[in-house]
Order: C-alpha cells, then sequence, then structure tokens
C-alpha cells in the first residue's frame, strides 16, 4: 500500500501524519506540495489537519481549489481512498468530496480536549476492523467543527449508513453536552458514497501511541491497510 | 468594473457569531435588539468586461469560490460598470 501525505501552506498536522503511517508500519508515505499534480502512485491520500491558507476566507475554501486537490478529486473518483482529518475534513466538504460543512464551534472558542468517538458502521475500509459501537479516545483541536448539512442530506447520510463516527460520553450515550462543538446529530466524521473517502474532525494520527495518552486511532490506518491490501491497489492516472 | 459582493448565512444556519454579537449588543443596553447575523462583502475591481457581462461573471465568482453554497447565499451588487 502507498500512502501520500498533502502539504498546504498551513499544514500543522503534515508531520503528525508522515509519522503515523511511518512508526506503525516502517515505511515513510510520500509528502506532496499543494502546488504539485503528482500523488505519487498512492493508493491512501491523506489529507492532514491545521489551517492552510491560514483559514482565509472559510477553512479550507483555498486549499480545496488549489492544483494537487483536482487530483485527489480524480483519485477519489477512481476509487482511490482518501482521509482528511481536521482541516483535511474541512477540505474534503469544500472540495465537494463529502456533503455539507462545518461550521464555527457552538461554543466561539477553540476546543482542545480528547473527545471519545463511537464507531457507527464497519461498512467501510476506515472501520471495517473495528465494531460497530466501540469507543475510542483522540483529541479534537478545532476552532470550525460543528457539522451541517441540510435536512435531506442528513436523511441521505443516515440511510446509507455513512456517518462513521459520533461524539460520545465516555458510556458511549449521544449526549447534547459531550458534542461539545455542536455538529448536527453528534457527526464526527462521515463518508463517501463509494465508502473510501472518510472526513472526520478528532485527530486518529495524535492517538495512535501509548506515549499520546491512547492509541486508538491506529485502528483506523491499521484497518484501511488491510482493506487496500484485500482490495487491490488503486488504479492509477497515465 | 467597480463591484460589492455581499455573503451571507442562509436562512436556519446556525450563526453562532451573529448570537454572540447580538447578545453584547444587548449587554451595552440595546434591549430593541432581537438577532443579528453576520456575514461579509468583496470590494472588487476588475478591468472592463464586455456589456451586460458583469453580473453573470460576479456570480461566477460566487459559485466558484466567495460562497460556499452549502450554507450561505450571496448578492452581486455592480458600482460602476
Amino acid at each position: 500500500m502507498k500512502i501520500s501525505v498533502i502539504e498546504f501552506p498551513g499544514s500543522n498536522c503534515d508531520h503528525d501524519a508522515y509519522e503515523w503511517p511511518l512508526r506503525m508500519f516502517g515505511k515513510a508515505p510520500e509528502r506532496v506540495w499543494y502546488a504539485d499534480r503528482d500523488l505519487k502512485r498512492a493508493d491512501l491520500v491523506i489529507i492532514p489537519g491545521g489551517f492552510s491558507y491560514g483559514d482565509y476566507l472559510r477553512c479550507g475554501a483555498m486549499a480545496a481549489r488549489s492544483p494537487v486537490m483536482e487530483e485527489v478529486v480524480a483519485h477519489a473518483k477512481r476509487g482511490g481512498y482518501v482521509i482528511g482529518i481536521c482541516n483535511g475534513f474541512q477540505i474534503l466538504c469544500e472540495s465537494g468530496l463529502l456533503p455539507g460543512a462545518l461550521l464555527k464551534n457552538r461554543t466561539l472558542t477553540f476546543l482542545c480536549l480528547e473527545v471519545v468517538l463511537r464507531c457507527e458502521t464497519t461498512n467501510a475500509p476506515f472501520t471495517a476492523s473495528l465494531r460497530k459501537g466501540d469507543l475510542l479516545r483522540m483529541p479534537i483541536a478545532h476552532g470550525d467543527g460543528n457539522y451541517y448539512c441540510d435536512e435531506k442530506t442528513l436523511r441521505g447520510l443516515l440511510d446509507e449508513e455513512r456517518v462513521a463516527f459520533r461524539y460520545v460520553s465516555p458510556e458511549g450515550r449521544v449526549a447534547d453536552e459531550w458534542n461539545f462543538n455542536g455538529s448536527m446529530d453528534a457527526i464526527a466524521g462521515i463518508l463517501s458514497e463509494n465508502r473510501r473517502v472518510l472526513g472526520m474532525m478528532p485527530h486518529p494520527e495524535r492517538a495512535s501511541e501509548a506515549l499520546l495518552g491512547s492509541t486508538d486511532g491506529a485502528a483506523i490506518l491499521r484497518s484501511a491497510a488491510k482493506a487496500i491490501d484485500k482490495n487491490g491497489k488503486v488504479e492509477q492516472n497515465g | 468594473m467597480k463591484a460589492r459582493v455581499h455573503v451571507f448565512l442562509k436562512e436556519g444556519v446556525l450563526d453562532p457569531q451573529g448570537k454572540a454579537v447580538a447578545s453584547a449588543l444587548q449587554t451595552l443596553g440595546f434591549e430593541e435588539v432581537l438577532s443579528v447575523r453576520q456575514g461579509k462583502f468583496f470590494d472588487i475591481e476588475t478591468s472592463s468586461l464586455p456589456k451586460g457581462a458583469n453580473e453573470e461573471r460576479l456570480k461566477e465568482y460566487c459559485k466558484k469560490l466567495l460562497a460556499n453554497p452549502v450554507i450561505e447565499n450571496f448578492k452581486v451588487e455592480v458600482i460602476e460598470p
């Protein structure tokens, strides 16, 4: 499996994303600069967190329109795998690969804390090794993570079981006080129609080593790696 | 052309900033304030465009970049053709 990490001006989790597969599998991913168009034969593209373009205009808006994102969209349309974390999730929504948008947190503050996620579907490469209802601890660090979409889109996401993760209490219950940023239906992560694109606000790459306080995030990358090996390499452009 | 483009949240989309501004105004004694919705505008200058093309062109700016159709509406205003 080949992994590429996209770097935008203002990305600040690109090193975390780079270390994620390196430390788990002992194999370094490729780095791809936003102005380039070569995804370096990636099966899985990681769009890391940060503040691409200083969050100018809207979070992720400028990055979504950069040259490399045209290639990421084409990669996804060919059946390629993509995970967008935090700012990466915002970029995926702005690029149209995922529905909805991330609004300002309802607290109007930047939220930097550990949350508990509940796995809502195992029908996706990123969650296939988990069990439905599994609880994962990992950090969030964002000002705009309040997931929003219109009612029709929400109904579609629910009907197609495309909500990957929800914010829950430590016991695994959806409750308003544990939905810190105010996301619609406590949504923390969603899947594309073909289930190969995952966007999530929490940071699994910062919760994949015991030293960091949680190793729960490792399951997401391990799961994706397994699914990609099983399904075969992603078709490349040209 | 000189133009001003307004971009604002759609009705029904939560606007926590607007809410905070409304409550700050109320705290300052402006008790008549019922609600505030916060938006933004862009003052744009362009080289001259073919006659009659201005508005359409501005709408394209909005659709391609300035507004996110999931959450925002826009209004374009040509100030000087």
